[in-house]
């Protein structure tokens, strides 16, 4: 008996939400504990190819995998996928490159309190781009059910809106309320990046602070590229085993770049550039400079650490942990009763 | 009386809206002042949390993402989006603030595109974010927002974001958890609930300076009329010092 679709979304269902054909290749994905260590261009070869369903990890311009996502840029990565689960500068990076022509957009072109982007704004309105509309929850139960291993989740959300229609999610009947949820196809990116505090050469990872979706991103993603604000000892991963965030089975490359998120913000390390991130889109309102202004930021650089060194160097890095770290010591002793 | 300027009259609105040991998920700028605002005067054990992950901070500052470290400084736990929504969908999430481009006389917003073609929208803003779910799931859901005609719309040019739907209860009809909802519209020139029947957007209070004309001729759809609308109540002192002083120094919020 097939299962009654009341109503359904209009917009592209990019990828494959089939668990068995996730299976088959996890199946074959490495489980030996062996050392992941590479550059990030040579992460960016092996694991991310024009056409791939992409996802970036974090939350718009914390946490991110800046690093992973300039090399894209400078790879010329096309005609990719995108997950689109509230992404912000990264998602500006990505649409300065025109990586990706199809989205799926829960939250994307703004930047948040900072305001909106000029340039990524002009590339959706294009029509270049097949956009089909979720909200940031169904995208991240989207995940969920990718690691889960099954090929949809209900959601109780969005119904009745044109975020539904838009969408690529169906309404059905629950078997044992009567109730109507949507469901939500599960979905596996083809390779994620995601930016940790700590990882071990093997790939097992800590995250301090806010989780987002990463826990299930790591898990969805068939590949998975981690970049780490440093290498730990695997003695220190077990000696606390709780705190692992993304064990190495799932983890395909471990680069590490440290002041990795920047010009975003790393919990307890550094806060955001945002003058920098001002700069960003004060330039994109003009074609001409802002070509100039990636020439010199992204294409022109080797690397993250050529990137840091033209926007302040470890000077700049420095202002920026105080921002982030004086603040937690100055809240934490200033109050007298804490 | 004391002397304030109209976003400070609409965060205090907003503050008083949210009752002492209850929860709000908030975004950044107006929202969040006004559950700072709440936090720091009559309401010290309203919980926070935002989208991202952070639950229950004591918020020093006005965090400029709804993912910064702000958002979960000194807070009881730094979690996931899922954990979070999960919550609200579970029913433990009492109110919720939320702003758009657009919004119709059922109160659901748009925050995704100007023009009617999805292909190739004249303008692009950024979709749902956390909007859709925080809408569909938290109890009272309010919006602070400037009055004026093209915002306040007949019609939305896309429904990013659940208001009452079509009114009535088609909310629940098509899906949404039953009995939550807009429950408060908070602009420069009025306070606005729902009709408990039609779930139409209907004048209870004005702000000082403005008459219901006012708020009529600048919306875009007939507003309905509470029985006795009131003159909404002025900042007190205290608030207005705890505003300035402590939640919002840098007047990032209260210098718009």
């Amino acid at each position: 008996m097939t299962m009654e679709i009341l109503k359904q979304g209009i917009g592209t269902l990019f990828g494959d939400p089939d668990p068995d054909h996730a299976r088959e290749f996890f199946r074959k994905k490495s489980r030996k504990m062996e050392s992941k260590l590479m550059s990030v261009k040579d992460a960016v070869e092996k694991f991310i190819h024009d056409g791939d369903y992409f996802a970036s990890g974090g939350f718009g311009a914390n946490r991110i995998s800046v690093a992973v996502l300039h090399e894209m840029l400078r790879q010329g990565r096309k005609n990719m996928g995108l997950a689109g689960h509230t992404m912000t500068h990264d998602f500006q990076i990505l649409a300065a490159g025109k990586v990706f022509n199809k989205l799926d957009a829960s939250y994307v072109v703004g930047l948040e309190a900072r305001g909106l982007s000029p340039n990524a704004r002009k590339y959706l309105e294009s029509g270049e781009v097949d956009v089909t509309e979720w909200s940031n929850y169904a995208l991240a139960v989207r995940f969920k059910a990718a690691a889960m291993g099954v090929s949809f989740l209900p959601f109780r959300g969005s119904m009745g809106t044109d975020t539904f229609k838009y969408g690529g999610g169906k309404t059905i009947t629950c078997p044992f309320t009567g109730k109507t949820y949507m469901a939500v196809p599960a979905l596996y990116p083809d390779v994620a990046a995601i930016h940790v505090h700590e990882s071990d050469i093997f790939g097992n990872c800590r995250i301090k602070g806010i989780s987002v979706a990463d826990i299930d991103l790591a898990r969805a993603a068939k590949r998975l590229i981690i970049t780490t604000e440093k290498i730990v000892s695997s003695d220190k991963i077990r000696s606390a085993p709780a705190l692992t965030a993304i064990p190495y089975y799932l983890v395909d490359a471990v680069c590490e770049v440290p002041f990795g998120s920047y010009p975003g913000n790393m919990a307890y390390e550094y806060f955001s550039d945002e003058e920098h991130l001002q700069e960003w889109l004060r330039v994109e309102k003009d074609p001409e400079e802002f070509k100039r202004f990636l020439d010199k930021n992204i294409y022109n650089c080797k690397s993250h650490i050529d990137y840091i060194n033209l926007n302040g160097g470890m000077e700049k890095m420095l202002t920026l942990r105080k921002k982030e770290i004086l603040f937690h010591h100055k809240e934490r002793t200033g109050g007298g009763d804490i | 009386m004391a002397d304030y300027n109209t976003m400070e009259l609409m965060v205090t609105c907003a503050a008083r809206e949210l009752i002492d040991g209850s929860s709000v998920g908030v975004g950044t700028g107006a929202p969040c002042a006004a559950a700072m605002l709440a936090q720091k005067t009559h309401a010290p054990n309203l919980m926070i949390v935002f989208e991202a992950g952070g639950v229950a901070p004591l918020l020093p500052e006005m965090p400029i993402s709804v993912g910064d470290s702000r958002t979960y400084f000194r807070g009881i736990m730094a979690t996931s989006m899922s954990e979070i929504m999960d919550t609200c969908c579970r029913g433990m999430i009492d109110y919720t603030f939320l702003g758009g481009a657009q919004i119709d006389m059922y109160g659901n917003l748009n925050s995704t595109q100007l023009g009617p073609d999805h292909s190739h929208p004249k303008v692009r803003f950024p979709g749902s974010g956390g909007a859709n779910d925080f809408a569909s799931f938290c109890w009272r859901m309010m919006v602070i927002t400037p009055q004026d005609s093209r915002r306040f719309t007949e019609k939305c040019d896309f429904i990013t974001t659940p208001g009452w739907l079509e009114g009535g209860d088609s909310r629940a009809k098509l899906g949404l958890p039953k009995g939550c909802g807009p429950y408060r519209i908070i602009t420069n020139m009025a306070v606005m609930d729902f009709e408990e029947e039609s779930k139409r957007m209907r004048i209870i209070s004005i702000n000082p300076g403005y008459s219901v004309k006012d708020v009529q001729d600048n919306c875009g759809f007939e507003l309905l009329k509470a029985k006795k609308i009131i003159e909404t109540v002025h900042p007190k002192e205290e608030e207005l010092r705890v505003l300035r002083e402590e939640v919002d120094p840098s007047r990032i919020v209260i210098g718009r």
